[in-house]
């Protein structure tokens, strides 16, 4: 070997494998105004589609009208619950075994629902035909607030389920109950609070918000009478299941069903579920035998498609007096909104909101929930976070500062005193995780180091020492958050979409000349992918990232997959790509062998090449193993590299992180001031950390924008107040903080290559962290529990509650 | 509806079309020209997707009608690479400072910073967040939009850019 000869590391940093800042490929498109996003497709012949809505949130249709809509120069058609009925269209399935209306038929249930859908050749003309369509209501009485639901004599809201006493998860106790779920030991933990030294409990509201990711959900569905054949693209987190369902649905043959997600601009959530503008577009272009786009508006995403939590927390903890937690309790009403359109696995009604013990060793637990029906729009689905986690999580942080400030202990002092500690992992927690790996204790301590934690401390007392005096307006918060996220779902033991197995797959095809395609079941929104999973084979293969292309969202090409959310794509997704890759590597070495005249076990793997043991100078690099692959393979060997991996995973992942965040509280404008947000994430192995820390800004950007300042406002008679951007607070670059980030490094014990996913941990933990930080500013004065959203109007008013204004 | 001709410029390019009088500026320029960079995110104003540089302003395409554009200069992001086809310092540093993620704010964010950067060649971090104010991102958080703006003021300035101290 000669010193020009490239070392083993020069020879994997070229790679820009696992581990390194590898700049994204998708970039180079989008910053050129080149990205293909559903709305800038344009297909001859193509009509429009707009919706008519409800003005009502709960009323009687006593008449359609569409003459006037249909005499609008340019309207083709006007579809409403009659046309669709015949199709048994007007109803479709919902992923959580309710059913909802596409378009209303004798019934609307909540503001803006969907009552007729006008097709033109124009935009702008069906905008026109869906203001000329008339809609005789009587309107009935509302209810939008959760707690009132099951009142004897609350409006009956779904007539469709009228004498129906068994939903698709077990009993209904009332006309307007979903469902209860319980997980835990009622007995053991009631026991628990029986005999506990200190106990608290508070009612913990994670208030209604949407994802709103700045492109809305959109379509264009195109049939094809010739072939019978249906093609759709759209805003699809998850195409193969939406491809799924709209064969279920239209009794079309899935194979004639061709469904693509082109560029998706963010997801967060809102994007997994079906919705009646698919359906209508769909209908619209069977009947037109012309292709039909439908693009939503933005108050049509806010107050329509998938809002997020609206879960309302009665939490309880019984602990010793020395502050080990002995007992967690925990009774939710869930506002469902007017159908059960909950993006949840089929068999977690509540998601995984049985992550609530965090990240603490509860020797017991118990939770209760009851999910209801309200006039309010449907949706439930996990904003950028796994399965109602970020309620859990919301649930656990704050409950745990309430008993602190109840034990007279710091909250860190109390969750140090009660995290799982290390040598407990694999853990079992009291509602049933086996939690995979973490060191807890160590991430704490080295967020608090970082910050100088007991320094601000003692810098607030001083505050508040000089508050009491009258020598400043200002209060100072600490907020300390400690998360356990759970993700990946998920195990075939327990998680499925409609039947399916969440499951999740990656096929790899290597070119004769040593370049490949890599094609996924999932689908990102921007969380880079193209870049990443190519990192992944980089590494596992020993091929140069930038010679991998990798596709999703065709439903032809890309095996079948779940899709990206709940921070599946690295657990599941990640793992079949590392798996697909080594039983390519498997063949090769195969390969390798007969080429250099050894036994396969006389070859040892070194970055991009098998070499014989003991002999580094007699090897094959991947690149000649792929040209050999099609010419000089084995006898009785199949030619040609290639692999397909659908990964079931084993468990679950659960990332954690310690969050640590300053405020500066105004009591007399309530204005508060971010001064300082750390964020410690551990996500196991970390593929490409320039990656990673973006997901962490955007997150913790929208935990920002949840906790300060987010709600979907509904007055009493169901008019929802905040559905355009004038309403819905999203955070500008001038409100956003500065971002910290660190890491510790955990890998997966289960997963091929030890990573966990991380997109959704800001946001899980950072809603906490925000909320603590300004509850902890006005601990001292004896407030327990403020509600978000923390907005000044909101912050004031604790202030004159509390007796502050003079 | 009647049509109104107006005449433009786009991209350097002379434009001649029929539009109704109702038609967003942003419908004429994804729908009649093809341009499809900008985007349209929120239809109040309020999210700045749809930003594209015309006359000298920076301005929000879906509050402005395609007539009130006659007679007028306007640059999209179609428009930005250099005359070379190498991508302009803007472009660059978005990349570079991992500025994007869905890509959907980026047409919008690339031209208000470029109109920022025309009246304000050195912005400090404050002079560049409230510059870009009008233009909200859901992915990033705005930190790496900064600094790719920053990335971009000191590689047109012909200095060598330096990432503040975390």
């Amino acid at each position: 070997m000669n010193d020009m000869t490239p070392t083993s590391a020069e020879r994997a940093e070229k790679l820009q494998g696992m581990g390194c800042k590898r700049k994204r490929v998708e970039d180079i498109r989008f910053v050129q105004g080149k990205g293909n996003y559903v709305d800038d497709l344009k297909l001859p012949g193509m009509l429009y589609g707009d919706f008519m809505r409800s003005p009502h949130a709960h009323a009687r249709i006593k008449k359609i009208d569409t003459s006037k809509a249909k005499a609008v120069p340019g309207v083709l058609a006007v579809l409403t619950a009659a046309e669709l009925k015949p199709l048994n269209l007007h109803y479709m399935p919902t992923l959580a075994g309710d059913v909802q209306a596409v378009l209303a038929e004798h019934k609307v249930l909540y503001q803006n629902q969907e009552v007729a859908f006008v097709v033109a050749d124009e935009r702008y003309a069906a905008a026109d035909g869906a203001d000329l369509v008339e809609v005789e209501y009587e309107a009935l009485p509302c209810n939008v607030d959760p707690f009132k639901a099951m009142a004897p004599d609350a409006p009956v809201l779904r007539d469709d389920l009228a004498g129906k006493t068994e939903g698709a998860h077990g009993a209904r106790k009332h006309h307007n109950h979903v469902f209860t779920w319980q997980m835990g030991d009622k007995d053991a933990t009631d026991a628990a609070f029986k005999n506990a030294d200190v106990t608290i409990k508070e009612l913990i509201s994670y208030q209604r918000v949407h994802p709103c990711p700045l492109e809305t959900c959109q379509c264009v569905a195109s049939f094809d009478k010739i072939k019978g054949e249906l093609t759709v693209w759209g805003t699809f987190q998850a195409p193969h299941v939406i491809r799924t369902v709209a064969s279920l649905i239209s009794k079309i043959p899935e194979h004639k069903i061709h469904v693509i997600a082109p560029d998706i601009g963010g997801g967060f959530g809102n994007k997994v579920g079906a919705y009646a503008g698919y359906i209508c577009a769909i209908v619209a272009s069977i009947v037109t035998g012309r292709p039909v786009k439908w693009v939503e508006d933005r108050i049509e995403n806010l107050s329509t498609t998938a809002f997020a939590r609206d879960y309302h927390m009665t939490a309880e903890i019984a602990a010793t007096r020395d502050g080990k937690v002995t007992a967690l309790r925990v009774y939710t009403i869930a506002d469902h909104g007017a159908f059960d359109a909950c993006a949840d696995p089929t068999k977690w009604p509540a998601g995984f909101f049985n992550i609530v013990t965090g990240s603490y060793d509860f020797p017991v637990a118990h939770v209760h929930v009851d999910g209801v029906y309200t006039n309010k729009a449907p949706g439930g689905v996990a904003y950028r976070c796994s399965f109602r986690v970020t309620e859990a999580a919301y649930c656990i942080e704050r409950a745990m500062d309430i008993m602190a400030q109840k034990l007279g202990m710091d909250p860190a002092e109390l969750r140090m005193k009660n995290l799982i500690r290390r040598e407990q992992f694999p853990y079992t927690s009291a509602l049933g995780w086996e939690y995979d790996s973490g060191d807890y204790q160590t991430a704490l301590r080295k967020a608090m180091d970082t910050v100088g934690y007991q320094k601000l401390r003692a810098e607030q007392k001083v505050k508040q020492e000089a508050f009491r005096r009258g020598e400043t307006r200002e209060l100072m918060g600490i907020g300390v958050a400690f998360f356990t996220e759970i993700v990946g779902a998920g195990p075939s033991r327990n998680c499925d979409i409609l039947g399916i197995a969440m499951f999740d797959s990656a096929e790899i095809r290597i070119h004769p000349t040593g370049t490949a395609i890599a094609r996924l079941g999932t689908k990102s929104q921007g969380q880079g992918h193209e870049t990443t999973y190519a990192q992944i084979i980089a590494t596992e293969l020993g091929l140069p990232a930038d010679n991998i292309t990798v596709e999703e969202g065709n439903t032809d090409t890309a095996p079948y997959g779940l899709g990206t959310y709940g921070s599946r794509s690295t657990p599941v997704s990640g793992a079949a790509t590392a798996m697909a890759a080594r039983k390519i590597k498997a063949k090769a070495q195969m390969i390798a062998a007969h080429l250099l005249e050894v036994h396969d076990d006389d070859l040892e793997w070194d970055v991009d090449r098998f070499r014989v043991k003991g002999n580094p100078e007699r090897f094959k690099t991947m690149t000649e193993l792929a040209w050999a692959a099609y010419n000089s393979v084995p006898p009785g060997m199949e030619p040609g590299l290639e692999a397909v991996n659908y990964y079931d995973p084993p468990n679950m992942t659960f990332p954690f992180g310690a969050y640590i965040c300053v405020v500066d509280v105004d009591v007399d404008t309530g204005e508060t001031k971010v001064r300082r947000f750390y964020a410690l994430d551990d996500c196991g192995t970390r593929i490409n950390p320039m990656i990673i820390e973006g997901q962490i800004h955007g997150g913790l950007t929208e935990a920002f924008g949840i906790a300060m300042g987010q709600e979907i406002h509904y007055d009493e008679d169901g008019n929802v107040t905040t559905a355009s951007l004038m309403d819905y607070f999203l955070p500008t670059a001038v409100e956003t903080p500065h971002w910290e980030t660190d890491w510790t490094t955990t890998p997966s014990p289960h997963h091929p290559i030890g990573a966990k996913g991380v997109g959704e941990s800001p946001n899980v933990g950072g809603v906490p962290c925000f909320a603590n930080a300004v509850n902890d500013a006005f601990a001292f004065l004896g407030s327990t529990h403020i509600p978000m959203p923390h907005d000044h109007w909101r912050t004031w008013t604790t202030a004159e509650r509390l007796g502050l204004h003079g | 509806m009647a049509k109104s001709q107006i005449s433009l410029t786009v991209n350097g390019a002379a434009v001649d079309s029929l539009t109704e009088p109702r038609t967003l500026l942003i419908h004429f320029l994804r729908e009649q020209l093809n341009l499809t960079g900008a985007h349209i995110g929120c239809d109040t104003s309020h999210c700045g997707a749809c930003t594209v540089d015309l006359d000298g302003k920076s301005v929000k395409s879906c509050t402005m009608f395609a007539v009130q554009a006659n007679g007028a200069h306007i640059r999209t992001i179609e428009g930005m690479a250099n005359a070379d086809g190498t991508l302009h310092a803007l472009q660059e540093g978005f990349r570079e400072m991992h500025g994007l993620q869905c890509g959907f704010c980026t047409p919008g964010m690339i031209l208000r910073a470029y109109r920022l950067l025309q009246e304000n060649p050195s912005p400090t971090e404050t002079e560049i967040r409230f510059g870009i104010s009008g233009n909200l991102c859901r992915c990033t958080g705005y930190q790496n939009i900064v600094k790719a703006i920053q990335y971009a003021a000191a590689k047109l300035a012909g200095v060598p850019f330096q990432e503040a101290a975390e």
